[in-house]
């Protein structure tokens, strides 16, 4: 059994780039040009409807959950108002990290940086961690956003649901990077010329979060803190269960996302929250495509890819029972079979790039 | 020593798009601009070496097909994250309906 190194100064990253394993080709399934072309096509209009809807939404349950507040009457807009502060911000902080939810740039920057702030993350560094998420897709030691490590620690699982563990690592983070600079595994993936930024962006939230606190003081009450900090603690859960289904249970060191991605069929508010991430073998095969065309992705090369999970619960019944495995047996990952019209994987690379043969697979 | 080298017809290309070319061990990519006019670059990304020829063109912009970096191909400047350095480019001429770029 391959116990696994994370760190992204380890030795299983220095062997990923010694074996090629880093940056390399991935499999794509084949689309004709002009019908990728049309999917890869960019346009405002979807993403300033739902932008508005949001935000929209926002204002309105959390100016409720203000006038309802001390009451209790107040919680279900409080919970709703933070799924969409501590839930919708990560998938706008993604898509627009992309540059593909609309086609006009400096829309995609301003939501960037709002949802960065919202969902914890500085805008600046995570831009590059998921430039890296996408070249060194949950590759050990390369990849710095793998949501689950092996052995998985269920306890953090639970407690993500809840925020817990990224905002007890966001904070000391942030004032590292206001008070001392770029921290030394930041400067792995971030280039020198965006360290300034990285620094100005951690003092202004540092500064925004310490004058909310401060309010909160003078005021004698968490009421400035449910509007701004605090939802990304009791709003989290939904973005924390729609990515765990990203990859969570599937193979590592691999370059086919149809064996370490997965793409579930979800309800209507789940996509809208999700922004389409469901489809999330075809995002990560051709992460061009903005989040409204991933539907029409999906029908065009779902031959090529296993059969999506038919629902939210569906894919945990799936994946929890692996990642129990995975306890007992780090290497074990669960491989989805592919319909006959697929191309089959690429068996005999992905042995020799694990260096070991997988566990039982389903 | 330069020389000028025949990549393809001015058809093979469609308008707002780019192909791959490939010549003496190096790669490259060719562009036809909206306007008419056709432009060539290096093949491969500057940020991760990725090819170009799956990107999305947009007016004068090639977006990378891996991070969504983008480039000006006319001029090669690195205009949006996760690039930052600038894409070399290649002159380019038309005679009779075919492209050729000068390469070193």
């Amino acid at each position: 059994m391959t116990k696994r190194d994370y760190s992204l100064l380890g030795p299983d990253g220095a062997r990923a780039v010694e074996t090629g394993l880093a940056a390399a080709e991935w499999y794509h399934t084949e689309v004709p040009r002009k019908e990728m072309k049309a999917l890869m096509q960019r346009s405002d209009s979807p993403a300033i409807r739902d932008t508005v809807l949001l935000y929209g939404l926002m204002i309105t349950f959390a100016g409720i959950g203000i006038y309802l507040w001390p009451s209790w009457w107040s919680a279900p807009f409080w919970l709703a108002y933070g799924v969409l502060y501590g839930s919708a911000s990560d998938s706008r902080w993604h898509e627009c990290g992309h540059g593909t939810a609309f086609k006009t740039p400096w829309m995609n920057n301003v939501v960037f940086e709002i949802a960065s702030f919202m969902i914890m993350r500085n805008s600046a560094t995570w831009r590059w961690s998921h430039a890296r998420h996408h070249t060194d897709t949950y590759i050990v030691g390369r990849d710095p956003e793998i949501a689950i490590m092996r052995p998985v620690v269920f306890a953090k699982i639970i407690a993500g649901f809840f925020g817990l563990p990224d905002v007890a690592a966001f904070i000391p983070r942030m004032l590292y990077n206001a008070f001392i600079g770029v921290h030394p595994t930041e400067k792995t993936f971030v280039p020198e010329s965006e360290w300034p930024k990285v620094v100005r962006v951690a003092r202004i939230s540092t500064l925004i979060y310490g004058a909310t606190i401060a309010l909160a003081l003078w005021m004698g009450s968490i009421l400035p803190l449910m509007v701004i900090g605090l939802p990304r603690l009791y709003g989290a859960w939904h973005h924390v269960m729609t990515g765990l289904l990203q990859h969570g249970g599937l193979a590592d060191n691999v370059i086919d996302h149809r064996l370490n991605s997965r793409t579930v069929y979800m309800n209507p508010v789940s996509r809208f929250i999700y922004w389409n991430m469901n489809y999330h073998v075809e995002h990560h095969m051709f992460p061009m495509v903005p989040y409204h065309a991933l539907p029409r992705l999906h029908a065009a090369i779902k031959h090529d890819l296993p059969a999506p999970n038919t629902s939210i619960a569906q894919a945990f019944k799936e994946m929890w029972p692996a990642l129990r495995r995975q306890l007992a047996y780090e290497d074990y990952f669960l491989k989805r079979d592919l319909p006959a019209s697929a191309k089959p994987y690429r068996e005999d690379f992905h042995l020799a790039a694990l260096g070991a043969a997988p566990a039982a697979a389903e | 020593m330069t020389q000028w080298i025949d990549a393809c017809a001015t058809d093979d290309i469609d308008a707002e798009d780019l192909i791959r070319f490939d010549h003496a061990g190096a790669t490259y990519a060719i562009y036809h601009a909206p306007d008419g006019k056709f432009y060539a670059t290096a093949g491969k990304c500057t940020h991760e070496a990725v090819h170009l020829a799956d990107g999305l063109v947009m007016n004068y912009v090639i977006e990378c097909p891996k991070h969504n970096g983008q480039f000006d191909y006319r001029t090669g400047e690195a205009k949006r994250a996760p690039v930052c350095v600038n894409l070399k480019t290649y002159p380019v001429k038309v005679e009779d309906n075919r492209v050729f770029i000068q390469v070193a």
